[in-house]
């Protein structure tokens, strides 16, 4: 812990020294103003405070604002023209494609790191050593019959099991039942739900029964009071570690998390600025508010997209067939 | 006769007993929602006492928390009070004194006081959809100091008109009576008497609807207040962010020290509160003498 604090000190302060070396001659010659306005996903918030704050070091004069109202909540904001970055913790949906396009909104897609979806277990269950994606889904499927860890396993222990997990509200809950049950919302109904997920760890952690999902953030914070479940997705048991989720070793769980940049809004000197200095300092950023940063190449590729103004989301191919997945070029 | 007299002792025994069970199971209640709040006060400091400092209150929100601070929080929230008060004062008390005295008791008046007593009870957040279509959206007020004012000054305006209504009620009829006795019209009476007369209880509740109107978070997200902002606002066109949204984003991290940071900022929005309240009863005391 001490050891955590002291790096992220370290790193800190060496990019505040970095940007004092470097920005100060360079700056005072080009002193940027106005303001650069972001909302959406309070998964991302960490990561773009972060670099907000950094960015204020460099160009102090820039007003970076970050709101969170959900990925949802953001996308209504950013395709109402009223921000001019959106952060997203899953990838913009067919319904708000149509809905820019109607409204002649661009959007230019940009994965800023990945977040490990973890899946945990009480500290005092001694059973579990690993799930398989196909346990997870007869756990979690909706009409599931598993009422006792018996029921998952064979030899597993007749005790209930207890399942906690985000609110329906939640980009982790989109992502988690579209991975495991095959559609983004389907889950069973009789878990304890909730969009704070300090409260999800207070639950496990008093339950020996319980499982539950939430980012690999709320983990990293908690690790003396969980137990981390490695999952099967095919090539056995792996747990989610900087370097799994990383290499994209462990799926089918780890999720990349967005910004979505208004191409009209580059226009402005200061928000292109800020985008640059985003995906320059995303893969140290990332790491040390909890996320796991993306291969240096998809970062190299952010750039050029960001060059090139490239809009268009590789999620929909029926929507926009240019925009080619950025993820694609580590895999 | 001796057993009447023993059936009526037993009564009184009996009822006795009930009396004082009664009496405990209501101190008892008392007590459990002083005690709720001192668990919750000792433990809000403990946690949050060693982050206050002047490092805290002078510092922009970070990553770290040992860097963070919550400048730009409390200088919002303090601009937000002055401007709410500033909009909801003069209309809540004007609409309760037209209520009360000028306006004619028929069935208009009657339906405006039914109205006021249900919006009264209308969940924050529906405030907060109301505040972002009329005043962020329809009025293109956008996301600024202005529009959460307004916004704000709707959800505390029932309360206030309420509060005040009650306070005017109970300034005797003679004194309105010897007003216009001495040929004073309706609007001298109201101005220069009953207003007066009424002003510390409208204080009161002008306080207490305040107070709520700083803790509330809902509506402020709703109509798009920020989370993170690194300057202090300018002027009523300014974004801004508010001491509970602050609290909020600290307590749903991950971290446990963002989560002591929360209890840092809840210690300060409660000094807000309790040094607004305070000032209230202190102008309260002054002007109850001076009538008196």
């Amino acid at each position: 812990m001490i050891k955590r604090t002291f790096q992220r000190f370290a790193s800190g302060g060496l990019i505040l020294l970095i940007a004092t070396i470097l920005g100060a001659p360079v700056v005072s010659a080009q002193q940027l103003r106005g303001t650069v306005s972001l909302d959406g996903s309070s998964t991302v918030f960490p990561i773009s405070e972060a670099v907000a704050e950094e960015f204020l070091a460099v160009q102090p004069r820039v007003r970076v604002t970050v709101g969170v109202s959900g990925t949802g909540g953001g996308f209504k904001k950013f395709i109402a023209g009223e921000i001019d970055i959106n952060d997203a913790s899953r990838p913009i949906k067919m319904k708000e494609v149509n809905k820019a396009n109607e409204m002649g909104i661009g959007y230019i897609e940009l994965p800023v790191a990945y977040d490990g979806l973890s899946v945990v277990v009480n500290k005092n269950n001694t059973w579990v050593d690993h799930l398989t994606v196909a346990e997870l889904n007869k756990i979690w499927r909706p009409g599931s019959t598993a009422t006792n860890w018996s029921d998952v396993r064979a030899g597993w222990p007749e005790m209930k099991i207890r399942l906690y997990g985000p609110g329906t509200d939640s980009g982790t809950f989109d992502y988690f039942t579209e991975t495991i049950n095959g559609k983004s919302g389907a889950s069973r109904p009789d878990y304890t739900a909730n969009e704070d997920d300090n409260a999800l760890v207070q639950g496990i952690s008093g339950d020996v029964g319980s499982l539950g999902y939430f980012g690999y953030a709320y983990y990293a914070a908690n690790v003396d009071k969980l137990k981390l479940v490695p999952i099967d997705g095919g090539n056995g048991p792996i747990s989610p570690t900087q370097t799994t989720i990383n290499n994209g070793t462990y799926a089918p769980l780890s999720r990349p998390i967005f910004i979505y940049v208004r191409p009209d809004a580059l226009d402005r000197k200061e928000v292109r600025a800020f985008v640059d200095f985003y995906i320059d300092s995303a893969p140290m950023l990332a790491s040390e508010v909890g996320y796991i940063p993306l291969p240096a190449a998809v970062y190299a590729r952010a750039k050029k997209r960001v060059d090139a103004r490239e809009v268009g989301t590789a999620y929909h191919k029926e929507a926009s067939p240019i925009s080619a997945n950025l993820l694609d070029a580590s895999k | 006769m001796n057993s009447d007299l023993k059936l009526a002792n037993d009564n009184i025994a009996a009822r006795h007993r009930k009396a004082r069970i009664f009496r405990m199971f209501c101190a008892g209640v008392t007590w459990m929602g002083a005690g709720l709040l001192a668990i919750l006060l000792i433990q809000v400091t403990v946690d949050g006492i060693k982050w206050l400092d002047y490092q805290f209150l002078t510092s922009f929100p970070s990553r770290f928390p040992y860097k963070a601070g919550i400048k730009s929080a409390l200088v919002g929230t303090l601009w937000l009070i002055v401007m709410i008060a500033m909009v909801s004062i003069p209309i809540g008390v004007a609409t309760a004194l037209y209520l009360e005295e000028l306006s004619r008791k028929g069935r208009f008046a009657k339906l405006i006081e039914i109205n006021i007593s249900n919006l009264a009870g209308v969940p924050s957040i529906v405030y907060g959809i109301i505040g972002l279509a009329i005043f962020v959206r329809g009025l293109g007020l956008e996301r600024s100091l202005l529009s959460g004012a307004l916004t704000m000054s709707l959800l505390i305006l029932p309360v206030i008109i309420i509060a005040s209504r009650e306070a005017i009620k109970t300034v005797p009829m003679s004194i309105r009576q010897a007003a216009y006795a001495l040929g004073a019209t309706r609007w001298q009476t109201a101005w220069a008497h009953v207003l007066p007369a009424s002003f510390p209880g409208i204080l009161t509740g002008v306080i207490l609807a305040l107070s709520r109107a700083i803790g509330e978070t809902a509506p402020l997200i709703m109509i798009g207040a920020l989370t993170y902002v690194a300057f202090l606002p300018e002027g009523p066109m300014d974004s801004f962010t508010a001491l509970p949204i602050q609290i909020f984003n600290w307590v749903s991290r991950p971290q446990q020290e963002f989560h002591e940071l929360a209890a840092g900022g809840i210690i300060v929005l409660l000094i807000v509160l309790l040094t607004m309240n305070a000032t209230a009863i202190f102008i309260r005391q002054k002007t109850e003498k001076k009538l008196q």
